[in-house]
């Protein structure tokens, strides 16, 4: 199985004013090709921190991280976007779509920063996204139009349309109710058995019995590293969640 | 980078807060408006007092009593009276640069016809003046020598005098008007001349003979001006010189005398009068690239405020892999393009309000193309460097800081 990500010792201090916050304390562990790893931990054990360094958002203060085979440490601000853009789908808990812009519009982004598209492949790949997360009907809904499952779905499709080389999610359900939460996780499972690599933090632990492994962080540590034997299936929970009626 | 696609990511964010794009442009349009419309306002009145002097000839030399005026002293009636018929007639004999000359002694009173009157002024002088001043006679003819000679009742008259003392359409040539209560018989009626560039009326004047003048209206000796020409534009120097000598040895003047008259070539008033037009258009210029330069900061204020607004965009923008040069790339776009929509606005508003200046004022206005071309580029400068600092400040803005903005 090929390392897709790979930590070794990875530490990051906040300074806040004379005090330094540990937010890692020494983190490593690999992930391979295919994986499906949810990240758990209480609030404020380090998660979010973790995911931004893998996403190539923040730097370690301390430790090596290989994405993909390559090292992270001395790139410059610029090799590190070219990363975001081409190796790596980030999901947020609050969508961060560009307001009063269409669906399609807000999947092409990615594809804008990277001269390697025309404008044509980059239209068909957004539409591709799109339908891929179940949304081929919404193309040019604004974001203002849409629910917030629909939006976390455009949000996943933009993920998606630059072929990353993995998936990160950062509470990608948190604002979601229980049935569009199942709804995205149907989603990453799909995505995930296309053979796509993901990173799923939550702090709900419902969730991390439909991923292949889970990591639990504490007080920026790994306290656990297991994987999950017996995957639950998202479709299957969602099928059998009680139908709300009002 | 991708210019293209940069562009149209700029031109979206613009479309999506279009009044706001339109407020700012609001101080470009204004800035490049008032530059064209000043400078077509400037240029116009530069061009018509060229043109009038061009028309008027640029060999044109005038002569008044009195010396220097340094320090605005007032001039005693002496000083006033240096200038005789005598030193015109030596001019004309002794002054082999000067083709045309005639006295000039003028007069202002009410003109009466019938039952109608108006306040205008006599222009005592002789024939070669009509030429200097290329004053043409439309209707009738000139006086003669001969009314000269013998200070006859004569006059030609202008077209602003018609209209006011022949209200019903009578031809005035052949009548008799009074100037104050000398009569004086109309010979003849000048072509209309218009208004010259300090908006004098140039119709409202009578034309008489200057002995008629001097004498039967006036009952004075001496003359008010000497009004000549040279040969052509470049022997005035000449010219004038040989006219000081003349005046100098008439009125006795010794070696170490200052001048008791005064000599001025048209090209002298004429670069004076363009001067003074320059800096007119100078001034108007510096008011109006102030409101440019204004603009510009309002542009900068604008893009500051919209980066600390889309910072959360920026932040976005970069996590999904923008990098600073294109968030610098993008918010200059959209300076810059704030600046020139605003700059062809404003030079259509520029051009119109010309239009409007011309139409409504009667003020001569001329648009010269480079005034557009240089206000354009002007502002489409002012708008990238007024939107380098902001767009500097995103382009340097951290990606997880940006996110987490609210
Ligand atoms: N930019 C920052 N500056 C200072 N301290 C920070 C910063 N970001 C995170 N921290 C600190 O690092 C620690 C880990 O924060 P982090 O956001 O990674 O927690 P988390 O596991 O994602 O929590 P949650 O589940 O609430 O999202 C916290 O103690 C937090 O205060
Ligand atoms: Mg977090």
């Amino acid at each position: 199985m090929r390392e897709i990500i790979k930590l070794d010792g990875i530490k990051r201090d906040f300074i806040v004013g004379d005090e330094i916050v540990h937010a890692l304390r020494g983190v490593s562990f690999t992930v391979g090709e295919g994986e499906f790893v949810t990240i758990m931990g209480k609030s404020g054990s380090g998660k979010s921190t973790l995911l931004n360094i893998l996403g190539c958002l923040d730097t370690a203060s301390q430790g090596d991280y290989f994405l993909d085979g390559v090292s992270v440490r001395d790139m410059d601000k610029n090799q590190r976007a070219i990363l975001r853009n081409r190796k790596i789908g980030f999901v947020f808990q609050n969508y961060n779509l560009l307001p009063k812009t269409t669906a399609i519009e807000n999947v092409e982004l990615p594809l804008m920063y990277n001269n390697k598209y025309t404008r044509d492949q980059r239209y068909a790949r957004s539409v591709e996204a799109l339908k891929a997360v179940g949304l081929g009907d919404r193309l040019e809904h604004k974001s203002n139009q849409m629910s917030g499952g629909q939006m976390q779905r455009v949000a996943i499709a933009r993920a998606l349309v630059n072929d990353p080389a993995m998936i990160l999610a950062d509470e990608a359900t948190g604002n979601l109710d229980t049935r569009t939460s199942f709804e995205i996780l149907v989603l990453f499972q799909k995505l995930h058995a296309e053979g796509r690599t993901i990173i799923f933090v939550t702090h709900n632990p419902d969730l991390e019995k439909y991923s292949t492994r889970t990591i639990t962080l504490r007080d920026g540590k790994v306290i656990s590293d297991e994987s999950n034997k017996n995957v639950l299936d998202a479709a299957d929970a969602l099928s059998r969640l009680p139908v709300e009626n009002d | 980078m991708n210019f293209g696609n940069l562009f149209r990511i700029a031109l979206k964010a613009l479309s999506n807060n279009k009044f706001r794009g339109f407020l700012t442009m609001l101080g470009i349009i204004i800035g490049v408006g008032s530059v064209i419309t000043m400078l077509a306002i400037g240029q116009g009145s530069k061009r018509s007092i060229q043109a009038e002097i061009s028309e008027m000839g640029s060999n044109m030399i005038m002569i008044s009593p009195g010396g220097d005026r340094r320090g605005g002293v007032r001039l005693s009636a002496d000083d006033m009276q240096t200038l005789k018929v005598k030193d015109f007639e030596d001019i004309v004999e002794k002054c082999s640069y000067v083709s045309l000359a005639s006295p000039t002694v003028n007069a202002s009173g009410q003109c009466v016809y019938g039952s109608n009157n108006t306040p205008t002024s006599v222009y005592g002088v002789n024939l070669d003046y009509l030429e200097i001043r290329n004053y043409k006679v439309e209707d009738g003819d000139t006086f003669s020598e001969q009314d000269i000679k013998t200070a006859a009742k004569v006059c030609l008259i202008g077209k602003t005098v018609v209209e006011n003392l022949f209200t019903n359409g009578e031809n005035p040539v052949g009548k008799v008007i009074r100037f104050g209560s000398i009569p004086l018989k109309i010979v003849g009626v000048l072509e209309s001349k218009g208004n010259n560039s300090m908006g004098m009326d140039q119709d409202d004047l009578l034309i008489a003979p200057y002995t008629t003048v001097m004498k039967r209206i006036q009952a004075v000796t001496y003359l008010q001006g000497i009004t000549c020409s040279a040969l052509s534009e470049d022997y005035t120097d000449q010219a004038i010189d040989q006219i000081t000598k003349v005046l100098r040895e008439n009125h006795k003047l010794k070696d170490g005398d200052s001048d008791n008259f005064e000599i001025r070539s048209q090209q002298e008033l004429a670069s004076m009068m363009t001067s003074t037009s320059d800096l007119m258009s100078t001034l108007l210029a510096a008011v109006a690239a102030i409101s440019l330069i204004v603009g510009g900061i309002g542009i900068m204020n604008i893009m500051y405020v919209s980066v600390t607004e889309r910072t959360k965009e920026i932040g976005l923008r970069m996590s999904i892999g923008a990098r600073g040069m294109d968030i610098l790339a993008q918010f200059l776009i959209e300076a810059t393009l704030l600046s020139v929509m605003g700059g062809i606005i404003g030079v259509i508003v520029g051009v119109g309000a010309s239009f409007v200046v011309k139409a409504l004022l009667a003020y001569p206005i001329h648009i010269q193309p480079w005034s557009i071309i240089l206000s354009f580029a002007v502002c489409t400068f002012i708008g990238i460097f007024f939107g380098w600092y902001p767009a500097r400040k995103a382009s340097n803005l951290d990606p997880i800081e940006a996110l987490r903005y609210e």
